[in-house]
């Protein structure tokens, strides 16, 4: 029998925030600097990054799962300075992602791609059975596991891709709208399983929907055009928006209030 | 070493319930239970001897449970396909199937007649020995390429992703590609000498330029040039070219050792393999 509480588990960390950037600055694609001067500090709890289509939320994960480099400012991840050449074996193996569009391999079934996954993050051999069965449990795929990606339905993809972003138990889960493509039942499935992870991780997930963060969400981050507009708690979302405030809910208030100048300057929507 | 295990006294009063027991004797006793089965063991004893109602009460909980832990999905042990994706993705297949057959096209032609080899004896050109430094590069590219494979992102960000899986999936395609060629170059009679050195010459450029370009556009870039440089002229000549002959060998040495010497100091460019674009 595994000990579920370990000595490194209850250990005091090196660290203050999980995640804190000053004056993050990274690229997307060759010239656009999709975050730009940004300057956040995250915790445990599950964290809300809220924004308008195009405001650099995907970048911002990218960067926070270390795919993409930052192209200035300072990025740490669990206390460890992240931006320089060279591997960053030993945090990757601590963070989980899911991006916003993620491949697989079809003919893998769900129980073969979150192993496949485990492998690639370095958990040790002997615990990988065990692992992504705890994993697709979680995320209720248990009764599928042995089905092939290919036949599974959109919001069932997703879990098995939520799935192999907490297969290694991350200190830091980054997650790209996780909620696409599921239905309501399932949606506040993942809002509880997310309210659980975030007892004792940093959890980012990035969404759209004004709602997801109402629930499951114990801290909003609102981003605009690369930078911070506003941190705080949904409450605090919430009290930022008056009657006069375009929205149906006092959150959606609270966002269009935030928003309002960035967004109407530039027209359009 | 000398274990000091608990008395009797404290090991009795936990089984009726801990009360009689002061708080610091009861932490410190729960402290040494956790890690001594001696003395689990004989809280067991202690508690089937002298307290009926609590082990009515654990006899309880396992039959509940042994129901559940019966019907519980056991973890399966890994299966085959799940251990070869340690060596090769299942994006590569196609690519890796596509190698075999062109080594197989090309066999085919040599052994059938003069459709590639124009004239005869020195003269006649082997289309697999023309072909062969650039087969393992296709396969090499598809290995680690954001175009080919669907899961790249996710690759991308994990602890493993770096040049140590680069140089497994290298392995698994010179696994497939060298056999092939072997035993082709047994049918018409190549030396294996003449298309092994400069085989794994281009592979190890296509790693060491792949670690600045990205390796499926260093693998393009290596194998236009190969098809200029050499294909090309020899096609049109009907000879084979100087750099295919014994004269090339120690070029094909120097470039191999030059571009494992460029991985090594450059591993870590292989990390992030994105970054570059």
């Amino acid at each position: 029998m595994k000990p579920t509480v370990s000595r490194a588990d209850l250990a005091p960390t090196a660290y203050a925030w999980q995640i804190r950037a000053t004056g993050l600055k990274v690229r997307a694609g060759r010239k656009r600097m999709a975050v730009d001067g940004l300057d956040l500090s995250l915790g445990t709890g599950v964290h809300g990054l809220l924004g308008p289509n195009g405001a650099g939320k995907t970048t911002l994960i990218r960067a926070l799962a270390t795919v993409l480099r930052p192209a200035g400012g300072e990025l740490e991840l669990l206390g460890q300075a992240v931006g320089a050449l060279g591997e960053h074996r030993a945090l990757r193996r601590r963070i989980g992602y899911l991006p916003q569009e993620f491949g697989y391999y079809k003919r893998f079934t769900v129980r073969e791609f979150v192993e496949y996954m485990a492998w690639l993050k370095e958990v040790p051999t002997a615990d990988i059975p065990g692992a992504v069965q705890r994993a697709v449990e979680r995320v209720g795929l248990a009764d599928r596991a042995d089905e092939r990606m290919k036949a599974l339905s959109g919001g069932m993809v997703r879990r098995a891709g939520i799935a192999q972003a907490i297969v290694n138990d991350p200190a830091v889960l980054l997650l790209d709208e996780p909620t696409v493509g599921l239905d309501p039942a399932q949606r506040l499935r993942l809002r509880e399983l997310l309210q659980e992870l975030g007892t004792d991780t940093c959890v980012v997930v990035s969404t759209h929907l004004v709602e997801d963060v109402a629930a499951a969400c114990t801290d909003v981050v609102l981003f605009a055009e690369g930078r911070l507009v506003f941190q705080g708690t949904p409450g605090e979302l919430a009290a930022a928006g008056g009657p006069e405030h375009d929205g149906d809910s006092p959150l959606e208030r609270g966002y269009s209030a935030l928003l309002v100048d960035p967004a109407r300057t530039r027209g359009a929507w | 070493m000398n274990v000091e295990h608990a008395s009797a006294r404290l090991i009795d009063g936990y089984a009726r319930g801990g009360t009689d027991l002061a708080a610091d004797e009861l932490w410190a006793l729960e402290a040494h239970l956790e890690g001594c089965r001696v003395c689990r063991d004989r809280l067991s004893d202690a508690v089937t001897a002298g307290a009926p109602a609590v082990a009515a009460l654990t006899e309880a909980v396992w039959s509940d449970l042994e129901h559940h832990i019966a019907t519980a999905p056991q973890a399966p042990p890994r299966r085959l396909l799940a251990r070869l994706s340690a060596w090769t993705t299942p994006a590569m297949t196609p690519w890796l199937a596509m190698v075999l057959a062109v080594t197989l096209l090309a066999l085919l032609l040599d052994l059938t007649g003069p459709g590639s080899g124009v004239g005869s004896g020195s003269g006649r050109v082997s289309l697999m020995l023309l072909l062969a430094p650039v087969l393992p590069v296709c396969g090499v590219a598809a290995s680690w390429s954001r175009a080919l494979d669907p899961a790249y992102e996710l690759t991308s960000s994990t602890p493993r992703a770096g040049l140590q899986l680069v140089l497994r999936r290298t392995a698994s395609v010179l696994a497939v590609v060298i056999p092939a060629l072997l035993a082709g170059g047994w049918a018409t009679g190549v030396t294996a000498a003449q298309w092994l050195l400069p085989c794994l010459a281009f592979t190890s450029a296509t790693l060491a330029l792949g670690g600045v370009i990205g390796v499926s556009r260093a693998a393009a870039v290596l194998v236009a040039a190969w098809a200029a440089v050499v294909v090309a002229p020899t096609l049109a000549t009907s000879r084979t070219a100087v750099a295919l002959g014994t004269d090339g060998m120690p070029v094909w040495g120097a470039v191999l050792a030059l571009g494992v010497a460029v991985v090594i100091v450059r591993r870590g460019a292989y990390t992030t393999p994105g970054a570059h674009r």
